[in-house]
């Protein structure tokens, strides 16, 4: 079997002297979508700072397309191929739409996307493409944070909740682009609070609580029981 | 006429203040850093001007070619090994560690060079006029200079926001970390910034070297004037740093209109009504 996209063994991550991560252990290989769910300061974030070498992690055991990239810095892992869409979108407010789309195309390697297909995958921004980044509705603003990611044509995309104050049919409309980025050969993480839109999307679903994988499985083997208790830390028949 | 001439002479001294101040507006916008020692890089261009000068006898136009390229050099890796360790969350230690520098340049040049004026000598230019009328008349080194800063900021404007490392220098101003999550090395892009600034520290020096009279301990007014010029015209605008910079200029020369011992004055005050009136400057960036 091929290496695993990404691959994390005991990986630990802190803040100053507060430990948030306690030894990881996560892969994901070529093609899959993966959804990280958990609640609130569960370590979610960290470890997708974590991987994107947002944080330090010289040392740590973590591999991407086979390769030791521990300590490697967030740049590198650009070129190298690992894509984010931030939590809170972060668009650049004084680029607009356009210029948005191309500063995700400065550390690239590949041709896979350009501003057509972007354009393609999410119509409306190609009517307002001239329009200040930040001058958009949420939704708009959240289609531009994934295609600004999808410029650098990654191997691994990982987007940070997503969904985050988004209008539920916001959130159907930036969902349905999953399939097709995926059908360009893209691999996801999926950071998600919202546990069923993490289900519906993910071929498999880490549930993360207090730093550490409480639950893993495919949505369809795990029932409503065990993720109340991986998410909550609720003991079984407790959960609400 | 006096009055009509003497603000036709501030604007174009405005020319001047603008090439004084862009490079600390560019290094301010794109790194939220302000370069203390930024007056004092202006006078090292002086001497670096003057040293070609005496060395190979050219005209100090000339010394352009030598100057910016070295100025830009320098720059680039005074940011790389030096300056980056500085920047943090913290903007205490870049102030303090340019300050540091400006207090270790006035000295090495006092040094090397000694406490003597020194200026440049541009020959015919320094006093040929073009005459609009009898009583009106515009020289053409004043006009050489605020052309220069035209073209410069002209293409510091072209540079931002036609070119791709244009784009991510203005990406990196809205926000650093990001910026690193699209494949930019913030300690290289903030190298180049440097380089471009002191590129046009470069230009600015030898201007202010066959303009004026100059010495060692002259850098902090110049980085004065810069400030203010960037401040009147709002922070991270380079037409806003022209427009400050004439301002200046226009205020000083009425000034000295007034009385030649109110000149500098004059400048500071017009500043401080600015200051007051518009505190964000008068064509401030605009945020989303």
């Amino acid at each position: 079997m091929a290496d695993p996209v990404l691959q994390t063994r005991g990986l630990t991550a802190h803040y100053g002297d507060f430990q948030a991560l306690f030894g990881i252990d996560f892969e994901i290989r070529q093609g899959e979508t993966v959804a990280i769910i958990g609640s609130n300061g569960a370590g979610k974030s960290t470890f997708l700072r974590s991987i994107t070498g947002m944080l330090n992690t010289a040392g740590q055991d973590i591999a991407f397309l086979g390769q030791p990239v521990g300590g490697i810095s967030a740049h590198d892992l650009v070129r190298k191929g690992l894509a984010m869409v931030p939590e809170g979108r972060k668009l650049f407010p004084s680029l607009t739409v356009e210029e948005n789309l191309l500063i995700g195309a400065y550390g690239r390697s590949g041709s896979e996307w350009t501003l057509e297909t972007i354009y393609d995958l999410f119509p409306i921004l190609a009517e307002r493409r001239h329009h200040g980044g930040t001058d958009l509705s949420g939704g708009q603003q959240q289609m531009v944070a994934i295609g600004r990611a999808l410029m650098s044509n990654p191997k691994l995309l990982l987007c940070d909740e997503i969904s985050l104050g988004l209008a539920p049919i916001v959130i159907k409309d930036i969902y349905e682009a999953v399939p097709k980025i995926n059908a360009h050969g893209a691999t996801m993480v999926v950071v998600e609070q919202d546990v069923n839109q993490a289900m519906a999307v993910a071929d498999r679903v880490y549930c993360f609580q207090e730093g550490r994988v409480s639950l893993t499985g495919k949505p369809d083997e795990l029932t409503r029981e065990q993720i109340s208790a991986a998410y909550f830390g609720l003991e079984d028949g407790e959960a609400a | 006429m006096d009055w009509i001439n003497a603000i036709l002479q501030g604007i174009l001294l405005g020319g001047l203040y603008a090439l004084f101040a862009a490079g600390l507006s560019l290094m301010f916008g794109v790194m939220r850093f302000v370069n203390v020692a930024h007056g004092d890089f202006i006078v090292i261009s002086a001497y670096g001007a003057l040293i070609v000068v005496a060395a190979t006898g050219v005209h100090p136009l000339w010394a352009t070619f030598v100057v910016v390229p070295g100025m830009a050099l320098l720059g680039y890796v005074g940011q790389r090994i030096l300056l980056n360790r500085t920047l943090g969350e913290d903007i205490l230690p870049p102030l303090l560690v340019t300050f540091g520098f400006s207090i270790i340049i006035q000295n090495v040049l006092l040094e090397v060079f000694s406490a003597d004026s020194q200026k440049l000598q541009a020959g015919w230019m320094e006093t040929a006029s073009i005459p609009i009328n009898q009583s009106i008349s515009i020289g053409v080194m004043p006009l050489l200079i605020f052309a220069s800063a035209l073209i410069v900021i002209a293409g510091l404007q072209a540079f931002f926001y036609k070119t791709s490392l244009g784009r991510v220098l203005r990406a990196t101003s809205d926000d650093q970390d990001t910026v690193r999550l699209m494949g930019a090395n913030n300690a290289k892009i903030f190298g180049y910034a440097t380089a471009i600034a002191s590129a046009v520290v470069g230009i600015a020096g030898v201007y202010l070297a066959m303009r004026t009279n100059f010495d060692p301990s002259v850098g902090p007014a110049r980085l004065l004037f810069a400030f203010e010029a960037v401040i009147i015209g709002g922070l991270g605008n380079l037409w806003g740093t022209l427009a400050g910079g004439i301002i200046l200029g226009v205020a000083q020369a009425i000034g000295a209109q007034i009385d030649p011992g109110f000149q500098i004055l004059a400048g500071h005050l017009a500043f401080l009504i600015l200051l007051v009136v518009k505190p964000q400057g008068l064509f401030p960036k605009m945020k989303g």
